[in-house]
């Protein structure tokens, strides 16, 4: 497989500048003939449909939500990044691109990063314009508050709802275009495949849900902007239907997936409590702004949390990174916290936890500024625990959150297969082996609003307007391939519920894929998996028909593919045999205890391809040349 | 602790619907309302038995994903949460709850307590949004806003969509949820050049929709997982009554939107109220 990053030649500095100036165009009288398909409504699938019906493409919208505003982008609580320098502390371009680049342990894209800082700055001026209601300070500008991973104040927010309010600008963009006529939309349409002929992306085929239908729609390129796949380990801060499924179907169509390993593990999420549980709540990062993070400094200490003095207290992170304190970024204070908990120290029910305190805070500048802060934050969390986090420290432990891997893409945000471009959490591009807070907002609305716009161009002005016909031989194919595989699993009708399953398969991940990863433990997941595989593929339970709303069925569909990935993600860990942001090796530490990567061999993009079933996947390496930076140890102390 | 549960079971829009009971023995007070249908679920499943459909799927209370009325309450006992945040520590050992489905003309059944709430969507892509495309616009602190203005922006806009408000009315009115997008974007400098005639598309769309009229029970703000004050009704109703003074009458109802599964309504203190089923 031939890995053509494509990215422009010339100074990091003016590459997208050039490139704007360069790249084809599509005119405004041939733009309505092309046809572009876009799966998935987050902030990353709704911007770019929003602004490609605005240029003039014809755009068609796929979620299997009932409504394009339900997408999981919805639920980011913390804030965007944008290198504004509002604040006149320091702030630049250059410094966003270059703590995102250091904060994913230098194994992202050079070019890809610089760029993404660079159209930040867009993106408020757009979320602005269209009426998100951003925190403002009293003479009226807009405020902001600081993330981890960074020494600036860059974080733009509403309240402990950001995610919503830009997913709300986004959905509302689209919902103009929609009643103009420009966009048709469909709901509870779920993509189950994708449509490749003469090696090109070509369309998707789409279930129903509420009748079953299974049928093709057809374009002359495919957008796939479909989130993560954290959900693999069953237990996650993802919504419950998140899942791997469209990027899984089209690697399994040629579409080559990258760094499958690179997962993040959020340090502050409300820990597991009982074995019914089927997600994790997330606790937004900026609580680390006043929030201090503790636990006691003997194990045997059981007192609660009023009755340790401070001089019996850890406050580990900022012990261990004086520099960046409570707000170091997630995959080294998941780490600490696990190292904590490993040393008998946690605290809560199984001592899978460490505290948050607001105390300091609270005496410091009231408890009333506090909850103007984060109210609905801990309203939250006092809904959840019964405890309440103005009176009682908050208990929080790790949890997969996000997932850096995805759907390798060039610099136009193309994949490997012409025709199909991968926006979002759903490509690999920008964060590399570990993503920084309010960064995943930033990155799905600058694919969608300022990138995508121009680069796909570069592919459409190179093709004839024109799309298969939705009864062509590689549609009824793919079709049939679905129907078989939906009756398959519907046939089998046996013991177990895709729940329980589901359940083991997470467990097995986290507990040998997880925050912590080796060669031994690797070893055993991938023997591991198969098993389970083959429990699914003869012993799941799935009752109902396929005629009709039948949601056992919808996720017994994505735990098969979980079933599958967690393979390649296990493989990727193994083959990685370093230590890279949220990639940590064991065998791979300094004598600290931090992650030790291994430049000369692994400065690259793991970039698997499907062999067909049954066959070990091939590894395909995108090399990693950085123009600007010098990689260097990765250091928050 | 041991519930018994009756849940509306229907198979599909076509068909009668009907409570069912069920026993769920072992409850954990610290379980969620959704976790206890979810092992519930698990049990029915595991017998070859086809789960209870219901819609979920953030599960922290911001997706609006979650319906349910429980114990004839959307969202069930607790105030100011969606169904989703509901604890089963609210509930006593021995309690009988019913669960149905939201019932509103404008959100036809689908399956079991899932309904169809796309009438929402078409309501915002009728006029709820700020038309600029995207580029061009200037550097956002050229446009200073006022911190208290910013702040009751943010309580309109904090809506999830979820239905609630009008699965509470006994009019099935969806005034609170078009009220708190018309004063989200009306509150706005960037919302002023359409602010009559955002307004006035709105309010057509959600008559058209067959979404009855309010008259003031407030059983929707009570309903509310986000508490947004009927207030926002009352400042529609003015930017209403306002731009159908001043704007030339030209909206009609769609414009470009599919009309939903209802007939038109119209919106004037005479309509006809739409009292639920």
């Amino acid at each position: 497989m031939e890995l053509d990053a494509k990215v422009p030649g010339g100074p990091l500095e003016t590459k997208w500048e050039r490139y704007r100036s360069d790249v084809k165009l599509v005119s405004p009288g041939n733009k309505r003939k092309y046809k572009v398909l876009i799966v998935g409504t987050g902030l990353a699938g709704a911007a770019a449909a929003a602004t490609l019906a605005e240029l003039g493409y014809g755009v068609e919208v796929f979620t299997f939500h009932d409504s394009p505003r339900r997408a999981h982008s919805i639920a980011a609580q913390g804030g965007i990044n944008a290198a504004k320098n509002y604040q006149n502390d320091g702030d630049s371009v250059w410094r966003l691109f270059y703590d995102t680049l250091k904060g994913g342990d230098f194994r992202s894209r050079e070019a890809n990063v610089y760029r993404l800082a660079e159209v930040s700055l867009n993106i408020i001026d757009q979320c602005v314009a269209q009426g998100v209601p951003f925190a403002r300070e009293y003479g009226g500008l807009l405020a902001n508050r600081s993330f981890g991973g960074a020494q600036v104040s860059r974080t733009f927010y509403c309240r402990g709802q950001t995610g919503q309010q830009l997913l709300l600008g986004a959905y509302q963009a689209l919902s103009r275009q929609v009643g103009e006529g420009r966009i048709a939309l469909h709901t509870y349409a779920e993509m189950l495949d994708l449509i490749v002929d003469d090696r090109k992306a070509q369309g998707i085929v789409v279930r129903d849900l509420r009748t079953g239908a299974i049928r093709s729609y057809t374009g002359d390129a495919v957008i796939l902007a479909t989130g993560g796949y954290s959900n693999v380990f069953y237990l996650s801060t993802n919504a419950a239907g998140c899942n791997v499924t469209a990027t899984f179907r089209a690697y399994k169509r040629g579409a080559a997936f990258a760094n499958p390993c690179y997962t993040q593990i959020h340090p502050t999420c409300i820990p597991v409590r009982g074995d019914y549980q089927k997600k994790l709540t997330l606790m937004s990062e900026s609580l680390r702004n006043d929030g201090r993070v503790w636990v006691p400094k003997e194990s045997a200490d059981r007192r609660p949390p009023d009755q340790v003095p401070d001089p019996d207290r850890d406050y580990y992170l900022e012990r261990m990174y004086p520099s960046y304190g409570n707000l170091a970024p997630r995959d080294i204070a998941s780490r600490a916290a696990k190292k904590v908990c490993d040393e008998g120290r946690g605290v809560g029910e199984g001592g899978r936890g460490v505290y948050l305190d607001f105390q300091d805070a609270m005496a410091r500048a009231g408890e009333a500024v506090i909850r103007e802060k984060y109210g609905n934050l801990f309203d939250m969390y006092h809904e959840i625990t019964g405890e309440d986090p103005y009176r009682v420290p908050m208990r929080i432990y790790p949890a997969p959150h996000y997932t850096m891997g995805g759907l390798w893409v060039d610099y136009n945000l193309m994949s490997n297969l012409p025709g199909l471009f991968v926006l979002g959490e759903a490509n690999f591009s920008d964060h590399g082996a570990n993503r920084l807070g309010a960064s995943a907002l930033m990155q799905g609305l600058a694919d969608g609003y300022f990138i995508i716009s121009y680069t796909i161009g570069s592919y459409l002005a190179t093709k004839k307007a024109g799309r298969l016909a939705a009864d062509a031989a590689a549609c009824r194919q793919t079709e049939q391939e679905v129907k078989q595989r939906i009756s398959r699993i519907l046939s089998i009708k046996g013991k177990r519920t895709a729940t329980s399953i589901h359940h083991e398969l997470g467990k097995l991940l986290w507990d040998r894929c997880g925050m912590a990863r080796n060669e031994q433990g690797l070893k055993k997941a991938l023997q591991g998996i198969p098993a389970l595989r083959e429990e699914f593929w003869h012993n799941v339970s799935v009752p109902g028909d396929g005629d009709d709303l039948n949601q056992a069925l919808e996720y017994a569909g994505r735990v098969a593919d979980y079933l599958e990935f967690a393979e390649l993600l296990c493989l990727d860990a193994l083959t990685r045999n370093e230590s890279c942001g949220g990639h940590f090796r064991e065998e791979h530490q300094t004598l600290e205890g931090e992650a030790r990567r291994d430049d000369e061999q692994y400065s690259f993009v793991s970039a698997w391809e499907y062999a067909g079933p049954d066959k070990s996947p091939a590894l395909n390496k995108e090399p990693l040349r950085f123009q600007r930076v010098h990689p260097s140890e990765r250091s928050y102390k | 602790m041991r519930v018994t549960l009756h849940v509306w079971r229907q198979k599909n829009a076509r068909s009668e619907g009907k409570l069912v009971t069920y026993q769920v023995p072992q409850v954990d007070p610290d379980m969620s309302f959704l976790e206890m249908l979810d092992v519930l679920n698990e049990e029915l499943v595991g017998k070859g038995e086809e789960p209870i459909a219901f819609d979920y799927d953030c599960r922290e209370g911001i997706c609006g994903t979650c319906s349910l009325v429980i114990n004839g309450r959307p969202h069930g006992p607790e105030g100011g949460a969606a169904t989703c945040q509901v604890y089963m520590r609210n509930f006593h050992d021995g309690d009988e709850i019913y669960i149905e489905p939201w019932r509103a003309r404008a959100f036809p059944l689908i399956k079991d307590l899932v309904v169809d709430r796309s009438a929402f969507d078409r309501v915002i892509q009728a006029g709820g949004f700020v038309s600029v495309n995207t580029g061009g616009t200037p550097d956002g602190n050229t446009l200073p806003i006022a911190k208290t203005t910013q702040e009751k922006a943010m309580d309109a806009a904090a809506c999830i969509g979820c239905g609630a408000c009008v699965a509470a009315c006994p009019n099935a009115s969806a005034m609170l949820f078009v009220a708190a997008k018309v004063s989200h974007l009306g509150l706005l400098p960037q919302g002023q050049p359409e602010r009559a005639r955002r307004a006035r598309k709105m309010v057509a769309q959600m008559d058209a929709e067959g979404f009855g009229n309010c008259s003031n029970y407030f059983e929707c703000e009570a309903a509310c997982p986000k508490e947004i004050s009927v207030e926002f009704i009352a400042w529609m109703n003015r930017d209403y009554l306002k731009a159908r003074l001043t704007e030339p009458d030209t909206v009609t109802p769609g414009m470009g939107a599919k009309v939903g599964p209802s007939p038109v309504a119209g919106h004037d203190a005479t309509a006809k109220k739409h009292p639920v089923a």
